[in-house]
């Protein structure tokens, strides 16, 4: 440290594991972006580009033990909840040492051993899943929390209201985490939404938090509140994180569009500049509480970009998936 | 061996093996009354804490079994009328059928789905259907459609304490056959064809609830000297392709009797494995006695009218069995 902090040393630490989780997917996001605009990904990808801050805080609380489900939008997730950024790569890539072998690409990263349910290709699909690990959790007597990650387009499916409502009769130790970027898919969600997702839950009884998703301690708080009353038996909670989304729905989407728009691009501009960017906001705040330089920030970043180069040199190094597979994999001990 | 009705027996096996396994967890709606009996006690004996009287909500009730499957626990969803099954369906076609595979095989979903399916009731269109092809079609999930109280006791066992999501779908009106049902454990293995009849001249290859009706018309069959085999697969996925290709190869000719809906149903699916496996063993073309493409209507002449019966089975069977063909002319 070259300058005097007001943060201690294991403060310092946590912040900089929280800065460098964001990094990392953002850097790998970006590269991600570029390698399908390329045309260099069999499949789509949805980017998490300006949302970091709140998969990060979410799952800086939590153990491997816990279960998070994603949405299609996961790697941020994934990477948050401490997935092996090499083995989402060759995912990606469609390789056999892919995190799911490359049966599953990009909507559907998963890795159970660390309690990541899957990403998710179907909008709301994760949500009555984490209400049945919670109900699965509860009945065992485990002293574990399911979190359902979700964004406001999924927010509008009926199952949310069925699952919001059990986890309050039961008192479920589910936390719903809504990540609200505003858009659902090509829609602007206000247009197509009555009232505030958070009374939807109110009126179920559970308490909501509704924080700043751009500010990965804001988000990191409510969670930790959260998981404080799942776990000591309180149940379950709603939080909602203002967010936004900087990349299109998908990274095709320019090819399709044909020049038409879901939104302006001041709007875009708005949540790029250093105020509302959640880690340009958080570079910010580390170097004026002396958490860290801005050389030093630059250098991290430089160790990351290495990592993701080297990712996607171990994704275009590995052997094709093993097209047999499917047939073994569909059923446990039978072949399909 | 015990004497006990259909929907006895399940009850049994799920009382049993709750007892036995105490990570198994049984919800779904009205499962407390238990409306069909098969859940009877269930709720009484281990409480709130594994058994969940749900509100009705199967879109969130067949995730919450992959979730809670997925969470390490031994998951039994009871979804009344396999109508429901549709009602849920978004789970089970997107995530049940599909996780394990998706995440290369990372996780095991032990959970069985049970379901009373099929018409003959005046229960009306919403009541009366036999989803089996729609869950035939989605890969992924096991399909058993046992026919009597023993193979009730045997499938159930082996759906539950298998590892794999599986739909039990009962042949269950009015409580189901009375049957012969073995003591202790008794476990039925899937994909293995059971010959409820044997003969020579002709396979009747009829599915669940099919089963009864199949049997009356072969001992109406044999009083017109044809002696017909009854084979009942059991279960649709796995299917058993070998038992029920031996059979046609034997007798030469094939009708198959399904509850299901003709397009696409089981009886056709089963048709064209064996117009491919059995060609050559083929004396005359297969036969399908199956429910017409229409949904099925309230009034009880017009249902029976196009429900599969005896009568039905042996006019398809007198169709493609001439006079010197008989066993017993």
């Amino acid at each position: 440290m070259s300058q005097l902090s007001n943060v201690d040393e294991a403060k310092r630490a946590e912040w900089m594991e929280l800065y460098e989780r964001m990094l990392l997917i953002r850097r790998a996001e970006e590269r991600l972006g570029k390698e399908a605009q390329a045309g260099n990904l069999p499949g789509g990808v949805h980017l998490y580009i300006g949302q970091e801050a709140s998969g990060v805080g979410v799952c800086s609380v939590l153990e491997d033990t816990d279960f998070i489900t994603s949405t299609h939008r996961g790697h941020g997730h994934f990477l948050a909840k401490g997935g092996d950024l090499k083995a989402m790569f060759a995912e990606l890539w469609g390789k056999r040492t892919g995190i799911c072998k490359g049966m599953g690409g990009s909507m559907h990263v998963a890795d159970v051993s660390k309690g990541i349910l899957g990403a998710n290709g179907i909008v709301g699909g994760g949500i009555a899943i984490a209400a049945g690990a919670a109900m699965g959790i509860k009945v065992a007597g485990e002293k574990k929390v399911a979190v359902c990650l979700f964004g406001d387009g999924a927010a509008n499916q009926g199952v949310l209201m069925e699952s919001l409502n059990m986890s309050a009769v039961w008192s479920f130790p589910v936390i719903w985490v809504l990540e609200n970027n505003g858009l659902s898919e090509f829609t602007i969600t206000r247009k197509v939404t009555a009232g505030e997702f958070t009374d939807r839950a109110r009126a179920v009884g559970l308490p909501t938090i509704t924080v700043d998703g751009n500010d990965v301690l804001a988000v990191q708080a409510a969670m930790k509140e959260a998981v404080d009353r799942a776990k000591s038996g309180g149940g379950s909670t709603f939080i909602e994180t203002l967010t936004y989304r900087i990349r299109g729905h998908l990274e095709a989407e320019d090819a399709f569009l044909g020049g038409y728009s879901y939104r302006t691009q001041d709007e875009i501009d708005v949540w790029k500049a250093p105020d509302k960017d959640p880690i340009l906001r958080f570079a910010a705040r580390l170097i004026q509480e002396g958490a860290a330089t801005a050389e030093e920030l630059e250098e991290l970043d430089a160790q990351v970009i290495g990592q993701v180069d080297e990712a996607v040199r171990y994704a275009l190094d590995s052997e094709d998936a093993d097209p047999e597979l499917v047939f073994d994999i569909t059923f446990s001990g039978q072949r399909a | 061996m015990a004497r006990q009705r259909y929907i006895q027996a399940i009850n049994q096996v799920l009382l049993d093996e709750m007892e036995r396994d105490k990570n198994i967890i049984l919800f779904g709606e009205d499962v407390e009354l238990a409306i069909f009996g098969d859940t009877r006690e269930v709720f009484a004996r281990f409480g709130p804490e594994r058994v969940y009287n749900t509100p009705i909500c199967e879109n969130s009730l067949t995730g919450m079994a992959v979730g809670a499957a997925a969470a390490g626990r031994r998951v039994i969803l009871h979804l009344m009328f396999g109508n429901f099954i549709y009602t849920g369906m978004d789970a089970i076609a997107h995530q049940m059928a599909k996780l394990r595979m998706m995440t290369g095989g990372q996780m095991n979903l032990p959970i069985t789905v049970i379901a009373g399916y099929g018409g003959g009731r005046s229960l009306a269109a919403q009541h009366s259907d036999t989803p089996y092809p729609t869950l035939m079609n989605i890969g992924g999930v096991n399909v058993v459609t046992p026919a009597t109280p023993a193979d009730a006791k045997g499938l159930l066992t082996t759906a539950i304490r298998g590892n794999n999501p599986t739909f039990f779908l009962e042949a269950s009106g009015r409580g189901g056959d009375s049957g012969e049902v073995p003591e202790g454990d008794y476990l039925v293995p899937f994909g293995k064809a059971a010959v409820a009849h044997e003969g020579q001249d002709v396979t009747i290859c009829a599915i669940g609830t099919m089963v009864r009706p199949a049997l009356k018309a072969a001992r109406d069959l044999e009083k017109l000297g044809i002696s017909a085999e009854v084979i009942d697969p059991r279960t649709l996925v796995p299917f058993d392709e070998d038992g029920i290709a031996a059979s046609v190869s034997k007798t030469g000719r094939l009708v198959l009797v399904d509850e299901a809906k003709d397009r696409c149903g089981a009886a056709s699916y089963i048709a064209g494995l064996m117009a491919d496996r059995c060609f050559h063993a083929l004396k005359a073309p297969i036969k399908r006695v199956t429910v017409p493409n229409v949904s099925m209507p309230y009034a009880g002449n017009a249902e029976s009218a196009i429900f599969p019966n005896p009568e039905k089975i042996v006019a398809a069977v007198l169709s493609i069995v001439s006079a010197d063909q008989k066993s017993f002319a």
